[in-house]
């Protein structure tokens, strides 16, 4: 037999392919996930709603048991509308009608006066912080921002749409001084 | 010892200088070619290797200072998952430009060796130095690391905050200001930056 090389030859090729065919299949086979029992408790599905009058000792709970723990409430959204917003008090801290996220507010920069600071309100159209800023307690006036007044968010906040947790029943002043009749 | 090596430098010249005996014209073209290729896709595969992430904070000046304060910027996390990663901002992406920007980082591999910036302390001190040679660099390319992505006619000033459509349309769009004049310190922490101007 001239060509029992040959033969050998296509007997191995067809070994070698089942082989690949077998190691394929072998690798390729859907794994089995194992059905492992999460043990972790449930978290209680519960929003950060106040619900007056509901019993509730401790409302940052949001009502859920102390035994368990609720999912966290979504993350609030910083206002950026840049609307002023009305004062509560005649001299309550104007609130930040706008974002501030990443703004270095350091001892090396601060970002906030880059708009804010008198010499620089006009090129970007914002109010430039008042005449106390610059003043120091003994109501000397100061050539820059005075260093008590340096850090801006120890007083002005961003305001974000996160739902109330507790009841404010806060008046300003001119309800409190308003007829009783005129009221509501 | 000096003779035997100026002879050896002075035979190797003449071998040189004589045109090939036994390789054929054709053959030393196209190995010359393939040669070529050969070296032009090592030259590039290393140029690139150093033009990665990976590669810059591989030394803890990178990796312990600018590295940590990026991660916690928009340019490393936001909402859709973009990300900008050091060359992409340091490095010129035209060829010509990226090679000469290349071969002024030899002065950072003198620095790397020297320990100009190895410790904390050295870093903040030359702080102001290094951020102001990049501002220098974005001011006199017009900002062209940042516009390579932040394209100022594709931004929709519709959907930007009010505050930022009015500057952008008033001081980028008429040309009047780039970008890094008023975003310094977007994606690291500023040095102390009494007397630069910053809008």
């Amino acid at each position: 037999m001239q060509n029992k090389q040959l033969w050998i030859a296509v007997a191995l090729t067809g070994v070698l392919m089942a082989l690949v065919f077998v190691a394929g299949w072998l690798v390729g086979r859907p794994k089995h996930v194992d059905a492992v029992a999460d043990a972790a408790p449930v978290p209680v599905e519960a929003r950060a709603v106040f619900i007056p009058g509901a019993g509730q000792i401790d409302a940052l709970r949001r009502g859920v048991p102390v035994d368990q723990e609720g999912h966290p409430p979504p993350l609030a959204h910083v206002e950026n509308a840049d609307l002023k917003r009305a004062r509560a008090y005649p001299m309550q801290p104007p609130t930040i009608p706008h974002t501030i996220d990443g703004y270095q507010v350091d001892r090396n920069s601060n970002r906030c006066m880059l708009c804010h600071a008198r010499a620089n309100a006009s090129t970007f159209q914002a109010p430039p912080v008042s005449v106390t800023h610059y003043m120091d307690r003994d109501d000397q006036f100061l050539a820059t921002i005075s260093p008590r007044r340096y850090f801006c968010n120890q007083c002005h906040v961003v305001q974000t749409d996160a739902p109330v947790l507790v009841a404010n029943q806060f008046r300003d002043i001119d309800s409190v001084l308003s007829p009783p009749t005129a009221k509501e | 010892m000096w003779s035997r090596t100026k002879a050896r430098i002075l035979d190797l010249w003449r071998t040189l200088r004589l045109p090939s005996r036994h390789y054929s014209l054709g053959f030393l073209t196209v190995a010359g070619f393939i040669a070529g290729i050969l070296f032009w896709g090592a030259f590039n595969t290393a140029l690139e290797a150093t033009n990665t992430e990976a590669f810059c904070t591989s030394c803890h000046e990178m990796q312990d200072n600018v590295f940590e304060e990026l991660k916690t910027t928009i340019h490393y996390s936001n909402r859709s998952g973009v990300r900008a990663t050091c060359p992409d901002c340091h490095v010129p992406h035209n060829w010509t430009d990226k090679i000469a920007r290349k071969m002024q980082a030899s002065k950072e591999v003198w620095g790397k060796i020297f320990g100009t910036i190895n410790t904390r302390e050295k870093f903040l001190d030359e702080r102001l130095i290094l951020a102001t040679h990049e501002w220098n660099r974005l001011k006199a390319n017009d900002s062209l690391e940042c516009r390579n992505c932040h394209d100022y006619d594709s931004m929709d000033l519709s959907r930007q905050g009010s505050r930022a459509a009015q500057v952008h349309k008033l001081w980028l769009g008429t040309g009047k200001k780039t970008c890094i004049d008023c975003h310094k310190g977007v994606a690291h922490r500023l040095p102390d930056m009494t007397g630069v101007p910053q809008g």
